[in-house]
């Protein structure tokens, strides 16, 4: 029975180990192709070289394409983590009729199919005649992006003492002192955390942009034209690139709410 | 607190609601009113003509498509919980709550990596002269077609869906009554029967669950079917990227995305009634 324990163990392990390599072999795939010299390549490996990135420095689009990401990433980030905390405040103080409609509304976006999102989004702002702009990829990404702030948010909100709003009131702490001394202190972890990450899926959202953006391409959306195009490894450099990005995003945001405590 | 709503409490509430309602709401609305339109000389009018409806519908190509996209996003989610399942039920029960939560840690990282370099990358692995067949050919095997076909789709499925679903998983069987598990091995219950008898009967609304997403993000992908799969013939997603790219038919490419929404309503709402059914009855 042991031994057939010990069987069982090991291959459930081996099949993790196996899973994780399926979901990371294509990540860490682009990281080595991206400093090989080969256009495709494959088994036994070309030799080491930075010819793609050197390229993707030269390449003025790439830079355009780099700002115009930035300038919708960290405007997302700030309207959909203000807009975010709003919602997970008010599902957390407030009981009013409606509220299930209103949750569902404010977190159902993720759940709808990019396609669908981008035709609709697309549709919507040439009728008002923002398609094409920046502003209508800020607008489709704050849609997309709030649900992620508010639920990090909430979830905060969920392990403060209610007490702590109480005690704040009775000390004779208007509604806003309340909220600019004690609710904002407490989930400022999860402010900053909501804030990265609403920025890291800005950074990586391809589809909804490449229907709204025009000319106005973000960085994701170049790697499609790339992709349309010819084989281009560049791609790979961009790609790497964009991954350390956002990962450093997401260690910053877990490092904020593994360690509330401390965040005083 | 008063039952009125304060000016404080507006504040707060409205801007996400306003804005949800009228750039998320309000779009997918349009989209149901412009599917009436006409185009003419690639201008939209407004009208009410169901020929978009008619056009569409009664076409084969688009039947066709639904049911490959159907068949493509099914087989992707049975596939991903397949495989999800053995790795959820030893993360949940055989690992230490530090452990854990690297586990779920690093199973969070995929979301934040871009999914077109992904498959960019996957198609350098997949094709007839890459990574794997260049493997294979060492050993004087294939090369195994693997790009351009089915296979590559539901690899490129699986890669972007199965995080979430051992996820998803693993969160459900972490809710499992770990005194049935040692019940059911007291009562001689052995490991396998456990497994099917007791653990999946009481993580079933979240193994559904885990399923029922991994077939909307599959459904909805246009990436794996025209980078891995070639484009051709035509997915549901990638008939309404080409409907509104390249054919200015909006309104046509606005019934194809109707069509996708009423199943995949209908998907969830099966998927959770199935997942809700007391057993036996």
């Amino acid at each position: 029975m042991g031994n057939e324990n010990r069987i069982i163990n090991a291959l459930l392990k081996l099949h993790i180990v196996l899973c994780l390599l399926f979901i990371f072999a294509p990540i860490a795939g682009s990281f080595v192709f991206s400093l090989n010299s080969d256009r495709f390549p494959s088994l036994p490996l070309g030799e080491f070289s930075t010819e793609w990135y050197r390229l993707i420095w030269e390449d003025p689009l790439v830079w355009q394409g780099f700002g115009n990401t930035l300038v919708v990433g960290l405007t997302v980030a700030v309207i959909a983590t203000i807009l975010g905390f709003g919602g997970a405040y008010t599902d957390f103080r407030y009981n009013f009729t409606g509220k299930s409609v209103y949750v569902a509304l404010a977190l159902l976006p993720p759940t709808i199919p990019v396609v669908i999102m981008g035709l609709a989004m697309l549709a919507f702002l040439s009728r008002v005649n923002l398609s094409g702009t920046t502003i209508s990829v800020i607008i489709a990404h704050g849609v997309m992006c709030s649900p992620f702030a508010m639920a990090i948010i909430r979830l905060r909100l969920s392990q403060m003492d209610p007490d702590l709003e109480a005690a704040s009131w009775n000390m004779g702490g208007n509604q806003w002192q309340t909220l600019r001394y004690v609710i904002i202190p407490f989930t400022k972890p999860a402010i900053f955390a909501a804030l990265f990450i609403t920025m890291a899926v800005s950074f990586d959202e391809f589809a909804v942009a490449w229907f709204v953006s025009g000319l106005n391409e973000t960085l994701p959306v170049k790697i499609l034209g790339f992709l349309q195009g010819q084989v281009s490894p560049r791609i790979n450099a961009i790609g790497s690139l964009a991954f350390l990005s956002s990962m450093t995003l997401i260690i910053l945001a877990q490092l904020l709410l593994r360690s509330p405590e401390e965040e005083k | 607190m008063t039952k009125r709503p304060t000016l404080f409490s507006l504040i707060l509430s409205m801007p996400l609601l306003l804005w949800q309602l009228l750039f998320f709401l309000f779009p997918l609305l349009f989209l149901v009113a412009i599917s009436f339109w006409t185009v003419r000389n690639f201008q939209m009018t407004p009208d009410l003509n169901f020929g978009n409806w008619e056009r569409v519908l009664s076409r084969g190509v688009f039947w066709d498509a639904y049911f490959r996209t159907m068949v493509l996003a099914t087989t992707a989610a049975v596939v991903t919980s397949i495989i999800a399942f053995p790795a959820s039920y030893a993360i949940s029960f055989k690992m230490s709550e530090k452990a854990k939560r690297w586990m779920i840690f690093i199973l969070i990282i995929p979301f934040f990596t871009s999914y077109l370099v992904r498959v960019y990358s996957l198609q350098v692995f997949l094709s007839d002269a890459g990574i794997i067949n260049a493997a294979f050919a060492y050993i004087g095997l294939g090369p195994f077609p693997m790009l351009n076909n089915a296979f590559g789709i539901i690899v490129g499925m699986v890669t972007l869906t199965l995080p979430l679903v051992v996820l998803l998983q693993t969160f459900s069987l972490n809710f499992v009554n770990r005194d049935l598990i040692e019940a059911a091995h007291n009562l001689r219950c052995g490991r396998l029967r456990t497994v099917f008898a007791v653990i999946v009967p009481s993580a079933k609304v979240g193994l559904v669950i885990a399923a029922l997403f991994a077939f909307i993000l599959s459904f909805g992908d246009f990436v794996s079917p025209l980078y891995l799969g070639g484009g051709n013939p035509p997915t549901l997603s990638i008939m309404i990227t080409d409907f509104t790219k390249s054919g200015q038919q909006w309104p046509r490419a606005a019934v194809v995305a109707i069509m996708m929404i009423i199943t995949l309503l209908t998907a969830a709402f099966a998927a959770v009634t199935y997942a809700y059914k007391e057993r036996g009855k």
